[in-house]
């Protein structure tokens, strides 16, 4: 293994250290790179911009050396350099952490650390925890060796995976949408540690994130990719976030309006909790109360992991209540089973939006799984109908998929399209929405709360539950906050600001 | 009594020599996310070509390496099939032992049996170190005494173990760390023919010193149980291989018992296959399966 000292030193800004020229990659018809170029320089935060299917993991994955071009060429300081492989990648300096990692799940951290460097005989798992901690020391990023990879938490598995790379020497690392699954408090860690990692160790980082804040945050140098071309490359501080915006997604109007919200809404509530609780060890809900009327949106705010997910599983039916009741429509439901709470007009869409479909199947297909027997004539499925009901959603809701491709083929925002479609073609009266626009592009994003607006206008309850502060200001009447497993305040939106939600969401506040 | 439990425990030993040889290189392979069903193949195979050398050429060790020689062969074979080509694992496997099986019955018949004959050897003796339970063939005490030790520190303790396991479990993360998985992959499938082609050996130069059809007689599909039975760890794994050949054993001795004379002997035979159900029932669930088992892995 490359030593840690090995890690080059330049000064921050320095002159462009690694070019990538005229790169151009074809994936059968698809043009996913065609001729970008773009140089990285030492001791500098790059970011790189642009909407899903832009091309920058790609562009990402050629020069770490796992996908090679159909031509263009990578060169460091005036040197062609040869990257067939990680390995190569990883002997010119580069390292990269993957947008799904690259860990064996059910290994400890330091036989995943070893595994970079595993001879065929011996290994000195010994020396090689050695080299942890000093890393750890080193470079200020604490992980526990001995743990098994898939008992951390995703943020730490993270930072499993950049002290790797840094272990490894690489004096650029690659982050490919870091944040996309971290939530706030992560996130302003990592952002701490890349600021660190450039200051303090002059490596030189490509940050790619969808989120302009982030940006703002630590990015020295941006650029925007759209449809497989560079479309601006500029140092951070000269260029404004809403002219990212106008680049990332072209000439289309960007941004959603704030949305309509009632005066005060004088129905009566049709989705009622009075103090829910789930007992658990840890994770669990206690107290939790709250309503919601026809046609009102209530967000859902906390940092990530304060009982949101439960409180999902609960309305979903998935975990049982311990105490407490629920009520849709003034009935208080005697248990909640998936079937009391459908038949109730609750619908849902997960926070996964892979666990709540089937890959394999198409789209037609995960379109009518939850009403079945909707379609189903004496002997067989009636195809027909189910075609058609399929049609008039992807036209309705725009989308770009074809009802017999197999659902897993679909990009993210298409994906929850369809499981949008597949919730409001139910009209349920109430709406469990979780997550909605996690790591979504900024077009599906805008389109997605519009939808969730549409059917709030319509009557729909929506109870909106997710972890980007933004999406919740933006579409929420009222925002309810959650601090471990209960709702420690409820708060009309026009009085909630990010300031005073989010006292609530760190426990300081009442 | 002591004399039965003895004689039951001794021959357990040899019964359970190559099921345990089979059983640790499908493991081996296994935990590279490869399934190996060529292994009754394999071990087929090895039996005859073992038996066939040592026949000619009057050598034992001759017969030995010969088998050796035929299980990398098939191995490679196998791993060219399922590793390059990315062919389906349960093709490839099945394939390779309806394969080897009527390859070695056809060079059977032509070679030695065709004017009603029969091939023998003089085989392994036993080496007595005292009592029944230490009269065992030389294979039997290096299968216990180093081929375990052996594939436990393969696969836990060495960086090879440590690759092979990477790419079992995640291959893109592998390669992402250098590691060469089909390289790694094809070492796995090798080493573990190695050992399955030991265990076909075992049994035609050692355990009865001839060849005839049907000889392996399904070992190879209980040492594939095995390794799920011993949720691809080499503890559970004995253990699993020390139950069924005890039940083997056992059924064998009662077989000589007056008043089982009446009880059709298929039904005894059939005992230590049902134990293998019943494990396999009582421990099948929930299985900690390799995570990439089964899948072939292609860089995009
Ligand atoms: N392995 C692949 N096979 C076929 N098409 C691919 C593959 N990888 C990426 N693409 C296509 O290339 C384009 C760029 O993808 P990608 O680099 O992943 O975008 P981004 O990371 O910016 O979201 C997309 O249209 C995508 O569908
Ligand atoms: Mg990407």
């Amino acid at each position: 293994m490359n030593s840690v000292e090995g890690v080059v030193i330049a000064s921050r800004g320095g002159a462009p250290s690694i070019f990538l020229r005229n790169i151009t990659k074809a994936y059968g018809e698809t043009i996913a790179l065609s001729d970008v170029s773009l140089d990285l320089r030492a001791g500098e935060v790059h970011a790189l911009l642009g909407e899903n299917g832009a091309g920058k993991t790609t562009l990402m994955k050629i020069l770490y050396g796992l996908s090679q071009p159909d031509s263009g060429q990578i060169e460091a300081d005036g040197v062609a350099l040869k990257i067939e492989s990680p390995r190569d990648a990883r002997a010119a300096g580069i390292g990269m952490v993957t947008q799904h990692f690259s860990l064996v799940k059910n290994m400890t951290v330091i036989e995943n650390i070893a595994l970079a460097s595993a001879k065929t005989f011996a290994i000195d798992l010994a020396g090689v925890r050695t080299e942890i901690v000093a890393a750890s020391a080193r470079f200020g990023l604490d992980v526990p060796p001995d743990a098994i990879v898939s008992s951390l938490p995703i943020a730490l598995q993270q930072r499993v995976e950049i002290l790797k790379a840094l272990m490894s020497g690489c004096s650029y690392l690659i982050l490919d949408e870091p944040t996309a699954v971290l939530g706030p408090n992560d996130i302003d860690s990592l952002l701490e540690v890349i600021r660190r990692l450039r200051s303090d160790a002059g490596i030189g980082i490509v940050l790619i994130s969808h989120k302009m804040a982030e940006i703002e945050k630590v990015a020295d140098r941006v650029s925007v990719l759209r449809r497989g071309q560079v479309v601006s490359s500029s140092l951070a501080n000269g260029i404004t976030s809403k002219e990212l915006i106008t680049l990332m997604v072209g000439e289309q109007q960007s941004g959603a309006e704030q949305r309509q919200r009632s005066a005060s809404p004088s129905q009566s509530p049709i989705l009622v909790l009075d103090s829910v609780g789930v007992t658990r060890e840890t994770g669990g809900l206690s107290d939790v109360s709250f309503a919601v009327r026809p046609g009102e949106i209530l967000g859902i705010a906390g940092v990530s992991g304060n009982g949101q997910t439960e409180l999902v599983n609960v309305l979903s039916g998935t975990t049982q209540i311990d105490s407490g009741t629920i009520e849709v429509e003034g009935r208080q439901l005697g248990s909640n089973t998936p079937q009391s709470l459908m038949r109730a007009g609750v619908g849902i869409l997960g926070e996964d939006r892979h666990a709540s479909a089937v890959h394999a199947l198409q789209v037609v297909e995960n379109l009518i799984l939850d009403c079945v027997e909707k379609f189903a004539g004496k002997f067989q499925l009636r195809r027909k109908e189910m075609l058609s009901h399929c049609e008039s959603a992807i036209t309705q809701f725009e989308i770009k998929a074809n009802p017999k491709q197999a659902f897993g083929t679909l990009s993210g925002g298409n994906m929850q399209k369809v499981l949008l479609a597949r919730l409001f073609s139910r009209n349920p009266k109430v709406a469990i929405i979780s997550q909605p626009t996690r790591g979504l592009d900024v077009m599906a994003t805008n389109y997605v709360r519009s939808l969730i607006a549409q059917a709030s206008k319509q009557g729909t309850a929506v109870v909106l539950v997710s972890e980007d502060l933004d999406e919740i200001l933006e579409l929420a009447d009222r925002v309810a906050v959650m601090y471990r497993g209960s709702v420690v305040g409820i708060v009309d939106h026009s009085e909630a600001s990010r300031e005073s939600i989010g006292e609530l969401m760190a426990g300081i506040a009442k | 009594m002591i004399d039965v439990t003895e004689e039951i425990i001794s021959s357990s030993l040899r019964i359970a020599t190559p099921l345990a040889l089979a059983a640790l290189g499908e493991l081996v392979t296994e935990k590279s996310g490869v399934l190996n069903l060529g292994v009754e193949g394999i071990m087929y195979g090895s039996a005859f070509v073992g038996i066939a050398t040592a026949a000619q050429t009057g050598s034992l060790t001759a017969g030995l390496v010969a088998a050796l020689v035929s299980g990398a062969l098939a191995g490679l074979i196998f791993a060219f099939a399922t590793v390059t080509l990315g062919v389906n694992q349960h093709v490839a496997g099945l394939g390779l032992t309806l394969l080897m099986i009527s390859l070695c019955n056809t060079a059977n018949r032509i070679m030695f049996t065709a004017d009603g004959g029969q091939v023998r050897v003089d085989p392994w003796q036993p080496l007595n170190f005292g009592g029944p339970i230490f009269s065992q063939y030389w294979l039997t005490y290096a299968t216990f005494l180093i081929a375990v030790p052996f594939v436990w520190w393969l696969l836990w303790k060495s960086g090879l173990g440590l690759k092979i396991r990477a790419v079992g479990e995640n291959p893109e993360a592998a390669d992402v760390a250098g590691i060469g998985v089909a390289k790694t992959r094809y070492t796995a499938i090798i080493i573990g023919s190695l050992f399955m082609a030991l265990a076909g050996a075992f049994i035609t130069l050692a355990f009865v010193g001839t060849f005839t059809v049907n000889i392996i007689n399904g070992r190879g599909w209980v040492a594939l149980a095995l390794v799920i039975f011993g949720r691809w760890t080499i503890g559970r794994l004995l253990i699993g291989a020390a139950l069924f050949s005890l039940v083997n054993a056992g059924q064998l001795q009662l077989r000589l018992l007056p008043s089982f004379a009446d009880v059709p002997f298929e039904i005894l035979l059939a005992l230590p296959f049902l134990a293998v159900i019943v494990g396999l029932a009582i421990s099948g669930r929930n299985v900690p399966y390799p995570g990439a088992y089964l899948k072939p892995y292609k860089r995009l």
